[in-house]
């Protein structure tokens, strides 16, 4: 069955290839929010010292599996729940907006090389090889906002105007913060292509980019953090203040949606990071691009098992900090990070200058 | 059947001309943030334009800096001023002739410029190497220009900073 796909037209074998690899990151994009979910309530409870969900497994049987029913419960609860639309809202853009924040957080993930090969060389594990893959994320990421914004505005309410409106300002401020740490990556590697940036670290732990740039990585980090607006960052949402910020009108499967695209955007970040500084799908101890089935097979765990020890230290982080000022995170973005970041510019392309070229 | 990338053309510049067109003209509403929604739209599918000329950097500014960083503040600042007496507004012969005036102009430099283009297909460069070589044309070839519309952008912010500074010390 798989041998005759050889004998296609090449350009049959890449539609096929691309349709496949796209489901495939799709499918486990979505089972990965699900379970993150269920990680978020289970280390929350940890870390506060409860027990969390830990009873929904098969039902009318005492299998428990750690708690891992909780998130078909969670889906179908919000599946079934009532879809209620309050009267004085904007309805296209109140429909609009969960669907606008779920989109691009999917659409970071086609350029994010999450494995080498499959044995076969010319079919590599990514979904779109771009020569500009940073600026597309970049790019794309920076379309998330309007989902936020415009259900803040849809809302036609006072408390999810001001989470849009802090949302709004929130991202474009740590965007540039976040755009310029990333820049010494790519003086060092010399290419934008994020299947590069991983060819460079391939050479095992000491040549991952995070111990030459960990002040680009402290900056990307925390400007993760603000961007997915997650603790200590989450004023667009604060509950104390805003009751649930931009997404307060919002019921059922389109509050999901926003949940979704929380935790989605949390993944795009997470890979992004993994590739940017943590070598990508490479081991540990440095690799080639697969030749054979398994090591490729091999790359991609290993790239996965990279990817949730981010999402546990974003979890981590968020059960352990508290929430800051409005104020002093603007502060902490315009006055902090962006002048660190345009410094380890300078001195990273005159390191770059005067010993690499 | 014409090639897949004509096809595209034709749709993303059927895009672009119908989203211009509505963020200008919408007769179904009058709101300023489905206009700037519909300039975001503009924007995106011109950058669909530039990917069928595989200007891959070039579509990938377009959407960072315009539909992701200036649309966003535009946004922003429509929303703060809650600008609900535009809803009502009837429009002015004095807008409405400057307007067409600007149309006008456009319209000729547009004409003058298509009337001695040679058309040129892209060259297959692909998807290798055009940031780079962006670059050594950018800062090579075209420095002074460049360096002149930096001092440009200096300039706007050191204004900026001047007019939202409320007393001089």
């Amino acid at each position: 069955m798989f041998e005759s796909v050889q004998y296609w037209d090449p350009a049959a074998q890449f539609v096929l290839f691309s349709a496949l690899k796209i489901l495939v990151v799709f499918g486990a994009t979505l089972t990965f929010v699900s379970l993150a979910v269920v990680a978020e309530r289970r280390v929350s409870a940890w870390i506060q010292d409860r027990v969390g969900p830990n009873r929904v497994g098969i039902p009318f049987t005492n299998i428990r599996f750690l708690g891992l029913g909780q998130m078909l419960a969670d889906g179908l609860k919000f599946l079934l729940k009532e879809d209620f639309t309050p009267n004085y809202v904007r309805t296209v853009y109140f429909w609009l907006a969960p669907a606008i924040t779920l989109i691009p957080a999917f659409l970071t993930l086609a350029v994010i090389p999450f494995g080498s090969t499959l044995g076969n060389p010319n079919n590599r594990m990514v979904i779109a090889n771009l020569n500009v893959g940073i600026l597309y994320t970049f790019g794309i990421v920076s379309l998330g906002v309007y989902g936020i914004v415009l259900a803040g505005y849809a809302s036609n309410s006072k408390y999810p105007f001001l989470g849009g409106i802090r949302s709004s300002a929130q991202m474009i401020s740590y965007e540039i913060a976040m755009g310029l740490s990333v820049i010494p990556i790519f003086l060092l590697v010399g290419s934008l292509n994020l299947g590069d940036v991983v060819g460079y670290q391939s050479g095992g732990l000491h040549t991952w980019l995070v111990w030459k740039q960990p002040l680009a990585f402290f900056i990307f980090l925390i400007a993760a953090f603000a961007e997915t607006n997650r603790l200590p960052f989450d004023m667009p949402e604060s509950e104390s203040e805003l009751i649930g910020g931009y997404h307060t009108e919002y019921s059922s499967m389109k509050f999901a949606l926003f949940f979704l695209g929380e935790y989605a955007n949390m993944i795009a970040s997470c890979s992004m990071m993994v590739t940017l500084f943590f070598g990508g799908w490479t081991p540990p101890w440095g690799a080639e691009a697969a030749t054979t089935l398994w090591a490729g097979l091999g790359h991609v765990a290993c790239f996965l098992a990279k990817v949730i020890s981010m999402m546990l230290l974003f979890i981590w982080v968020r059960w352990m900090l508290p929430r800051f000022r409005y104020d002093q995170l603007m502060d902490l973005g315009w006055r902090r990070f962006i002048p660190m970041a345009l410094f380890n510019i300078l001195v990273t392309a005159f390191v770059v200058a005067l010993w690499q070229r | 059947m014409p090639p897949l990338t004509d096809l595209l053309f034709y749709v993303f510049a059927g895009l672009t001309l119908a989203c211009g067109l509505l963020c200008v003209v919408n007769p179904f509403s009058r709101n300023p943030v489905t206009s700037a929604m519909f300039l975001v739209l503009t924007i995106v599918s011109m950058a669909g334009l530039f990917i069928l000329l595989h200007a891959f950097f070039l579509a990938a500014v377009q959407i960072l800096v315009y539909a992701g960083a200036v649309m966003v503040l535009f946004l922003f600042v429509i929303m703060l001023l809650d600008l609900r007496e535009e809803e009502r507004r009837r429009i002015r012969t004095f807008s409405l002739g400057t307007g067409a005036l600007i149309v006008v102009v456009v319209a000729g430099l547009l004409v003058r410029v298509l009337s001695g283009a040679v058309p040129v297909r892209p060259t297959g460069l692909g998807v290798e190497g055009h940031t780079k070589i962006l670059g050594r044309i950018l800062f090579e070839q075209y420095v002074l220009p460049f360096e002149v519309l930096s001092l440009l952008l200096l300039v706007a912010m050191v204004g900026v900073i001047l007019l939202s500074k409320k007393d001089m010390k």
